[in-house]
């Protein structure tokens, strides 16, 4: 056997990959690409959610915030990690994400413009978020399913938290009602697209799958996201703002309406509401810590030549 | 892309110079990647449970700490620089890794021993 068949039949047997084993370049590229992308959507991530952390409304709900948005970070740091042991260097993927050669998740391309915008996207963007990363937790690549197990843990914590949210609203004044409604009809579809395009017009699902990178199909996560969420919101007596979405007894499926995926190339494409303004932010705070680096840089090297002359003086 | 591609392997494969050396002294300003191990509780090994970068040690502990135990995960962390680890190669684990099945002697249920023989 070559060392592609090799290989091969590792990923066909469950056999995870690890680091130094031989791969094809081709999935290395592949894993570096789709890591890297998840790690920047956490990070990316962190924004929209960081503006409402002063303005939430009790001491508790900014403090469960504050949690969830340092959990992103955390999942943003495994998901490098896990990437950099492919052999690119955290410095190349950061300086991919700022130049918008390397792409995040579209859906933090949408604003957050009410507190039910926080419920919302831990119960849908975060649901839609579990539901692409349990099977991940089975990758064939051992540092990426190792990572996954770790996120997958902190993530239901999110998406109960975002439920509790929209619960309470929903059981409030009718203008809280108002809100927790409008903040599902503008985040339903974009996380409907969470799940990437069609699978007709997804090319590389089918290389993934052979290599379990990718454990189902995009279709195949939308719909189980769709059943899911259509009984869920029954218990917030709210609507799915979808007139087509309807009970399939001989499917036993719900069926759903069209997605408009001539916004979701858009948003892709850089022209997403809040596009300039996310890659702006990330590359703001990066600049403006470059002196955090550098000082912790030079005083480490500072410790090291001081403990250096001690030990030769001793 | 592969001339974007520098491997920062742990540690080294033999018969191939440490690939990070010139990698890093082209960029300083790039932290150093640790190796982080945390014993979940006390009586336990420490276990790999990832890494991340940091100055120096210090800052790499806490900032494990911050990371990777923030929902009682540990009591205790390692880190160690990732270069610093040496690691086998994956091509001869096949024979490094040999059960030697041939040599059935070495368990215990090898040797043929009378029932009424207990304790042992």
């Amino acid at each position: 056997m070559n060392q592609e068949e090799i290989f091969q039949q590792k990923v066909d047997t469950e056999v995870r990959i690890e680091p130094k084993d031989w791969m094809p370049d081709k999935y290395r590229q592949t894993l570096i690409r789709q890591i890297s992308q998840h790690a920047h959507s956490e990070i990316v991530g962190m924004l929209p959610e960081g503006n409402w952390i002063s303005r939430a409304p009790t001491l508790q709900r900014k403090a469960i915030l504050i949690a969830k948005v340092q959990d992103e970070a955390g999942h943003g740091l495994y998901l490098y990690s896990a990437a950099e042991t492919l052999g690119i260097s955290r410095d190349e993927m950061i300086a991919q994400l700022h130049s918008g050669k390397a792409k995040y998740s579209s859906i933090f391309n949408y604003p957050t413009t009410t507190w039910a915008d926080m419920g919302a996207i831990g119960w849908l963007v975060d649901g839609a978020a579990i539901m692409n990363q349990v099977p991940l937790c089975r990758t064939s690549y051992g540092p990426y399913a190792r990572g996954m197990v770790r996120i997958c843990k902190e993530e239901s914590f999110h998406q109960r938290q975002g439920f509790e949210i929209l619960l309470v609203l929903s059981k409030g004044t009718d203008e809280q009602k108002a809100m927790c409604q409008d903040a599902i009809n503008r985040w339903w579809w974009p996380s409907m697209m969470m799940f990437g395009p069609k699978d007709d017009e997804s090319p590389n699902t089918q290389q993934s799958m052979k290599w379990k990178v990718k454990r189902f199909t995009n279709d195949e996560l939308r719909q189980r996201f769709v059943d899911i969420c259509a009984e869920q919101i029954k218990i917030l007596g709210m609507n799915i703002p979808d007139s087509d979405l309807k009970w399939n007894a001989e499917k036993k499926h719900y069926d759903f309406g069209q997605i408009n995926w001539e916004e979701f190339w858009n948003v892709v494409s850089g022209n997403g509401p809040c596009n300039k303004e996310r890659l702006d932010a990330r590359v703001k705070a990066h600049e403006e810590g470059a002196w955090v680096r550098e000082a912790a840089n030079a005083f480490a090297e500072k410790q090291k030549q001081r403990a250096h002359k001690n030990s030769v003086a001793a | 892309m592969n001339n974007l591609l520098r491997k920062f392997y742990y540690g080294d494969i033999l018969g191939e110079a440490p690939a990070s050396s010139g990698a890093q002294q082209s960029d300083r300003q790039t932290w150093p990647l640790w190796e982080v191990f945390v014993r979940s509780k006390q009586g336990l090994d420490h276990k790999h449970v990832g890494s991340l970068h940091a100055a120096d040690a210090k800052m790499a502990i806490e900032n494990a700490r911050d990371v990777y135990t923030r929902r009682n995960e540990g009591v205790s962390i390692w880190v160690v620089e990732s270069t610093q680890i040496h690691a086998s190669n994956p091509d001869e684990a096949a024979s490094l890794y040999d059960p030697a099945n041939d040599k059935v002697y070495r368990h215990p249920t090898f040797y043929d021993l009378p029932d009424e023989l207990s304790h042992i």
